[in-house]
Parts: C-alpha cells; structure tokens; sequence
C-alpha cells in the first residue's frame, strides 16, 4: 500500500493553498474601481467585459462542471437578446424589472427544450450527438434571425433605448455597476450550486457518468437542470448585452458567438468558475489592444496563442496558479475538514 | 434462506459470439457466491447482465421476486444492488471522503442536494465506512494519490455505502498483494450479515476461503453449482482447471 501518486506540478505547486477566493477578490475590486480610475469608454468596455463573462458562466457550467459539450449557447443568450429588444421596439417595455425576468425565463425555456430533446432520450447521447445537436440548434436560430423581416433580418433590431427603472434610465456607471451586482449575485449562486451536494454529483457525472448510474444516479435529469439553469444565465447575459450594445443582430445568436464563448473558457479554464471570467478579460482585452495596433495579423496571433494555451495547459491558464484539488472543489462539511490536519485537506497543493 | 437473485436461462450474443448460454443463477441471502471458470467463460459478463451494465439477449433477472430484467442500472442500484467493476473506478481528483460521500447520496432527493441538506448527516457514515476499510487517515487525501490496493478498498467502500442487499464484486483483489488480499477477505466476510455477496474473482485461495457457494462457468455455460467442498470434488470441473487455466 505504499505506492502513491499524483503531487504538485509547476506554478500551481507553489502557489498559496487557497487561490481562488483571493482571484475572486482581487477581480471585483478591479472591475468596482473601474469607474473611478477610466474613462466612459472603457466603463463600457469593462461592462461588456462583465456581461461576457456571465455568459461565459454558463457555458463553464454545462462543460466544466456537467462535461456536456455545447456549442450552442449563443442560442439561448441571443434569443433573450431578441426578446428584450422587441419588447422594447414593439411595446416599448424597458424596465428592468420585465427585462431581467424575461431575459432570464426565455433562456431557461430554450435551454430546458434542447435538453428534453438532446439530453433526455432513453439512450444517453454521446458526446458528439450533443455538441452536434446544440450547433445546430444554434445555426438554425441565426439564419431564422437573420431571413426573418420581423426580426429585422440581416440587420438585426437597432436602436434600442436605455434599460430603466421608473424615469430612470441606466446609462455609463449606473449600468455598469447594475450589471456588475447582478454578475457577483449570479456567481454566488453558480458557487453555492457547484459546492453543494448536486455540484459533487455533477463531478461524478462529469468524470464517470456510466459509473454513476451503479450509484443510483439518473445522470440525464442533473445534466438536464443544468443545462437549463445555464440557459437561463446566457438568456440573462443576452438581455444585457442587448441594452449594453443597444441593438441586437443575428450573430449574436449564432455559431461564431458559442464558439467564442468556448474558447475564453477553455483559455481561462474550465471546471472554475472564475477561470472563465479571466479568459473572458485576457482575450478581450488582447483582441481590444492589439486588434487596432495589427488589425492584419492580430486573428492569427490571437489564433496561435489559443491553440498554444490549449495544446500547453488543456487546463487554461488558471491551471499555472491553481492545483487540480483546489479546482475540483472539496464536499466535506467543515466539521470534517476541521477533523483532520490542514495537510491532507489539500492534497497536491499541499 | 430466501432466494434473494435468481437468474433464469440467461443468454448474452455478442454478434456472432454467444458468451452466455442458458445460464441459471440462484443467490440466497447471507451468501457469499464465487463465479469461478476459465478466462473467456461468461464470468463478467454475467455480472454486467445482473448489475444491468449489459442487456442480456434472452433470460430473466429477478432480484427479491421482482423482474428487473429490463431495469437501469440506477433503477437496480436503488432497488439495493450494488457492483464494483473490474477496473477501479473511482473518481481520482476528488478526496476519499468525497468519493465515499457521493456513493451514500446517490438516493437522496433533487432538492436534498441542491440545498445539501444531508452533507452533514452523512459526513458521519462516510467515516465510519472509510475507518472500516482503514481509509479514515487517508479521507482528506485525493483518491488518485491512494495505493492500488487502497484504491480498491475505497470502492467495495462506495459499493457498501448505499447499503444494499446485493453486492457484486468483479475481480476485487487483481492487483492486491497476498496480505492486502487477505485483509480483504477480512473485511468482506462481515458484511454478508445484512448483505449477499456475488464475486467474480480468479485466485482460487481467495474463493476458498470466503465463498460458501461456487458456480463454474465455461464457454457461458454452467459447469456445476456447489458448496466449495463438492467443487473441489468435481471431476468435470477439475477437467476444465486441468486442461484450460
């Protein structure tokens, strides 16, 4: 029984027994003081940012933690795009409090409809099956927007006004703070859902599905709701960004957009849920700073260092700093963890 | 003893190959039944048919009197059966204690683990499980880090931890030294108190010493069903060992 395995590798070896929490901390001042120190421009950019990332959330939620490959999220957030901005085109409905929960209930509906169909037949799908399925979902949502004349075809639906609440209109700061609450209250709950007991089923499911049915596990049902709560927080992130662009177009439902959205989470890393949000910003802000300084050359840099993070560190750059028992997450209630020496409770980064 | 199992005239055809063959299976309950017989004979196979991991092509399957025969695997876990696979399986970046945790929730209710209203209630019996099979030391430690041997353990533990009626065991010492194999009859023996054991197992010490039943398969079908004592017996059986293994 002596043979062990496993043990720190690299960075992450060296890196303090809790890192995630400090990230956490560290990205929330930066993006509350963002308003202080920048000009408007780049309060609306870090509110892109913040949006993005929330929609970069759910995809973290359905592959990272559920491993279900979607490529189809930008269905559900450009669908609530959608949405929202004909409420406030053809009934000049913007009030924050329609605009959220219909953001949020068109997402929920259009995730929950592609689960019952994709995840939830006798058989479980397979990998393929799903991501096939969900890109096409997501293809056959775009070119609907975009052949559509009530849509606003290949334009899209412009002009839309500020989101509101009463006579006020939520513009610059206001909006950016707005959206930064609702990304931390999201964040919370995604965390809250991840650590719980649900969460550690979805990693048993995640790693081993087939064993999880020896268990008692119906793996479909929990891939099922959490592909829906994720469709409602990419609905949510799409009514946003539709008030944040203030026009919405039928990329923003499609192919080009999911995929996006998966490679800032596979940057960042996946199976945390703040190593997506770092992606988000790294790519971002890269593609913000150099995309003007080498506009001809800038997608093939951007193209190679992709690939480069993705062939180097499968895990994302969160992985540098982070070990693999701290990004799989630790279940014990605290008594337990309490219970034993601070050196076992870690593991590899101990 | 009430027959807790039985498996009728089971056939199992993979394409052209039939790897099982009318094969009748009876388990009591506090019984500890060793499925013995050549590489290649059905043994898993017959496992996977119980367990539900495999479809079987013709046959019945009834665990305590009901036909589970077209049942899921989750449906027969919470029905009270249980299996550990050949090949561990246990998740390697999580702790021991988590492995053990989600093998004991593996019943509850959506909304349970959604508020994780049972975590501390079993925080408890993961315990008491990982101290039974001398992992208590190791609970905080990723399962991936524990020794082979350990790593086996910790799966008959999560086998065990929903408390079923019926364990079934494939290969539970392959890899395991003579003293871990030991040790694990030890710790096997106990549990058919409230629970009846399936082994698929080829150390033929082992069998002996922990089987109160053996069925000998060959080529997927039965070759003879007996206490240990009568196999030992068995000219047909020590035919196939002699010639076979």
């Amino acid at each position: 029984m002596s043979t062990r395995r496993g043990g720190p590798r690299g960075l992450a070896a060296l890196a303090p027994r809790r890192l995630i929490p400090w990230l956490e901390i560290i990205l929330l001042v930066v993006f509350l003081a963002v308003p202080v120190f920048l000009p408007d421009y780049l309060v609306d950019f870090a509110s892109r940012l913040v949006i993005l990332g929330l929609f970069a959330l759910s995809f973290d939620l359905v592959f990272g933690f559920a491993g279900i490959m979607s490529f189809g999220q930008a269905l559900f957030f450009g669908g609530a795009g959608y949405a929202v901005a004909l409420l406030a085109r053809d009934h000049d409905v913007t009030s924050v409090l329609v605009v959220i929960p219909v953001s949020v209930a068109v997402g929920l509906v259009l995730g929950a409809a592609v689960a019952a169909f994709l995840l939830l037949g006798r058989h479980p799908p397979s990998v393929i099956f799903v991501a096939l399925g969900t890109l096409t979902a997501a293809f056959a949502g775009e070119e609907l927007a975009r052949s559509w004349y009530y849509l606003g075809g290949q334009n899209g639906i412009p002009s839309i006004p500020p989101l509101s609440l009463g006579g006020y209109q939520f513009t610059g700061i206001a909006f950016h703070y707005g959206v930064l609450g609702i990304f931390v209250l999201v964040y919370l709950g995604c965390r809250a859902l991840v650590r719980s007991q649900f969460g550690l089923a979805l990693v048993g499911i995640r790693e081993q599905e087939e064993r999880l049915a020896f268990l008692g596990y119906h793996a479909p049902v929990f891939k099922a709701i959490v592909f829906s709560i994720a469709g409602a927080i990419a609905g949510l992130a799409g009514g946003l960004y539709a008030y944040q662009q203030g026009f919405v177009w039928p990329s923003m439902i499609g192919v080009v957009l999911s995929t996006q959205i998966v490679l800032y989470c596979l940057f960042g890393g996946i199976g945390t849920l703040v190593g997506p949000a770092l992606g988000v910003i790294a790519i971002e802000s890269f593609t913000y700073v150099f995309s003007d300084q080498f506009p001809e050359i800038w997608p093939i840099l951007l193209g190679l260092l992709l690939l480069l993070v993705i062939l180097v560190r499968p895990s994302g750059v969160i992985s540098l700093f982070v070990g693999e028992r701290e990004r799989m997450g630790d279940f014990r209630p605290r008594s337990a963890r309490r219970a034993l020496p601070v050196a076992r409770r870690h593991g590899d980064a101990a | 003893m009430a027959t807790l199992l039985e498996a009728r005239g089971i056939g199992k055809l993979f394409g052209q190959l039939r790897a099982l063959d009318g094969v009748d299976l009876a388990v009591t309950a506090g019984e500890i039944h060793g499925l013995i017989g050549p590489n290649g004979s059905g043994k898993s196979t017959l496992l996977k048919c119980i367990a539900g991991a495999d479809r079987p092509t013709e046959g019945r399957v009834v665990f305590e009197g009901a036909d589970i025969t077209a049942t899921s695997p989750s449906e027969r876990a919470r029905a009270g059966m249980s299996m550990k696979f050949q090949i561990t399986s246990v998740l390697t970046g999580l702790t021991a204690f988590d492995n053990v945790l989600l093998a004991l929730q593996g019943r509850d209710g959506l909304r349970d683990l959604i508020f994780s209203r049972t975590r501390g209630k079993l925080a408890e019996r993961v315990m008491d499980l990982l101290e039974r099979f001398h992992l208590a030391g190791h609970a905080g430690e990723a399962a991936g880090t524990l020794s082979h041997g350990e790593q086996q353990w910790l799966e008959i533990a999560m086998a065990l931890a929903p408390e079923p009626r019926l364990l079934l065991l494939d290969e539970p010492t392959a890899g395991m030294s003579l003293e871990e194999r030991r040790a694990t009859g030890e710790l096997l023996r106990p549990i058919v108190a409230h629970c009846a054991i399936v082994i698929v197992e080829h150390d033929l010490d082992f069998i002996r010493d922990i089987c109160d039943v053996l069925t000998v398969l060959d080529q997927g079908r039965v070759l003879e069903t007996g206490t240990v004592a009568a196999i030992q017996e068995s000219e047909k059986v020590r035919e196939v060992y002699l010639t076979r293994v």
